[in-house]
């Protein structure tokens, strides 16, 4: 008799356990697979002639944009129509939060129109964890000041997920302002999560101090040493406004120091070559660098999409009637 | 499935379940026209729908190989995308691969399910499939068919017709994901029958 008995399905299939996606610091590494296996698949879709799947129809999707944003925003808002949700977005110009609404009413407000999810990025840190807590909404951070910036951070392993066999003994380098950098941030709790190891490079007015006691990376001021038995450099932007603070003396300075030229491709033949854009050109990589075909930048973008599609799939709430 | 099912009968040893793909790989070869004038093979293909339909299309293909000398090419569908339930239910599903190796335009395709029950499955399939072109046609091929359409889809291969009840399920066994094969009909618990939509 225990010949004819059926047997029991495949392991159950993994699963978010989080309601939100708000930082990357409390998701598990089968989360984390779990999300880029599903973003593999979107990435499929991306392929056909018809890229579009009517997966989330009837979900509301809103984007509330506080700071500016090109390239997360049109992704976020590709990916919610790729799967047939419905979205609406708000820029901090010409919206009740010129008049001094607050982020709080705002998003009550948005709710009250019965959104499903809401996709923010705001300058403040923290501000998603906020909204998480005073409404009821399905949060996703699209960046929080210098704190986190998880789609970015999924889309960059995603991508390096295409490159490489493991994360374990994996060895990544971002170079860079690393003190105002969320991308830095997100990316490290997703790689070390992976088992990744990851070394930060930067002049030290943009390394923080203390960064090795507070997660478990390395640190250096030379470029040469960030990229000595490196996999995968990720050069982060440079932002212009900075240099009136006095982090870095100048543009050209800060490239021969730390910018990435087509002379540390060749003495490292395997290494691959990342960044979460806008690209400085000439800055952090050399003209010539950006163009390389071991550069990954814009298939970073592609996946961007297929990655915060599978994000709002996997978020997105069920509805109540059955 | 869960160990709460309480087997009712079995439908399909194992024996059966070759035989059944044996008839059914001659099924499939029947409008193929070798010497390649009006059908020619190279314009079949087969579609296996996750998970089990998946491997149920890889032994049809192999059958179709040693009975005619035929390599019919091989796609592997999910239609979760597609299904009208997939917000309705308790956890998201989980999206498997989706592979079509071959433009399905102009194509005959042969679409391979383990179980065909309201129809909602097939519909899915058929609209994911009509998003990667145009096929000449498609074929339903199922090894139970348990009756209980909700929508207007036919099954034409078909192993074993099996009027169910509602709360009765088919359980489908395949070797490659449940380490045996064969066919059985089993009571679910009331409390969760109304999930699958099959």
């Amino acid at each position: 008799m225990a010949e004819s008995q059926p047997s029991a399905a495949p392991d159950r299939p993994a699963a978010l356990r989080h309601r939100h996606l708000l930082d990357l610091s409390t998701y598990e590494a089968d989360e984390l697979r779990h999300l880029l296996d599903t973003a593999q698949e979107f990435r499929a879709v991306l392929d056909r002639p018809i890229r579009q799947v009517p997966t989330l129809q009837g979900t509301s999707v809103a984007s509330l944009f506080f700071e500016p944003s090109t390239r997360t925003k049109l992704s976020f808002s590709l990916a919610a129509g790729r799967l047939s949700a419905e979205t609406v977005s708000l820029s901090k110009s010409g919206s009740s939060v010129k008049k001094g609404e607050t982020l709080k009413d705002t998003a009550r407000n948005v709710e009250a129109m019965k959104v499903d999810v809401v996709i923010l990025r705001h300058s403040s840190p923290g501000a998603p964890h906020f909204l998480a807590r005073c409404t009821d909404s399905v949060i996703i951070n699209a960046g929080d000041g210098a704190h986190a910036h998880p789609t970015q951070a999924l889309l960059d392993v995603l991508t390096m997920r295409t490159h490489v066999d493991t994360f374990e003994g994996l060895n990544v380098s971002i170079i860079g302002d690393i003190t105002h950098s969320r991308v830095a941030r997100s990316n490290v709790q997703a790689l070390n999560t992976l088992g990744a190891q990851v070394t930060l490079c930067g002049p030290e007015t943009m390394l923080p101090v203390g960064m090795e006691d507070a997660m478990d990376v390395r640190t250096t001021t030379r470029l040469d040493a960030a990229l000595e038995g490196c996999d995968i450099a990720m050069a982060l932007r440079i932002q212009m406004e900075r240099q009136d603070e006095g982090l870095f003396p100048s543009t050209r300075e800060y490239h021969r120091q730390f910018g990435i030229t087509t002379d540390h491709l060749r003495r490292h033949p395997d290494l691959l070559i990342m960044h979460p854009g806008p690209v400085n050109r000439g800055i952090e990589l050399a003209d010539a660098v950006v163009d390389h075909e071991r550069a990954i930048i814009l298939s970073q973008v592609t996946n961007g999409v297929a990655l915060r599609m599978a994000v709002l799939y996997l978020l997105a709430p069920q509805r109540d009637e059955a | 499935m869960s160990s709460d099912d309480r087997i009712k009968a079995q439908l399909m040893t194992a024996r059966d379940l070759g035989r059944t793909l044996d008839r059914m790989a001659q099924q499939i070869l029947e409008p193929i026209d070798p010497e390649g004038a009006q059908a020619p093979s190279d314009t079949f293909a087969l579609v296996g729908m996750q998970t089990r339909g998946v491997h149920l299309a890889r032994r049809l293909q192999t059958r179709v190989r040693e009975q005619a000398d035929i390599e019919l090419p091989l796609g592997l569908l999910d239609v979760t995308m597609y299904r009208d339930d997939v917000r309705l239910r308790l956890e998201q599903p989980q999206i498997q691969t989706t592979r079509i190796p071959f433009d399905v335009t102009d194509r005959h395709l042969v679409l391979v399910d383990d179980v065909v029950f309201t129809g909602r499955t097939g519909r899915a399939a058929l609209d994911a499939l009509m998003d990667m072109g145009r096929p000449a046609s498609v074929q339903f091929l199922t090894i139970i068919d348990r009756h209980h359409r909700e929508l207007p889809i036919a099954t034409d291969i078909v192993g074993r017709e099996v009027p169910t009840l509602p709360d009765e399920e088919i359980r489908v066994r395949v070797q490659e994901v449940d380490e045996k094969d064969g066919v059985w009909l089993v009571q679910t618990p009331a409390s969760r029958s109304t999930a699958d939509t099959r």
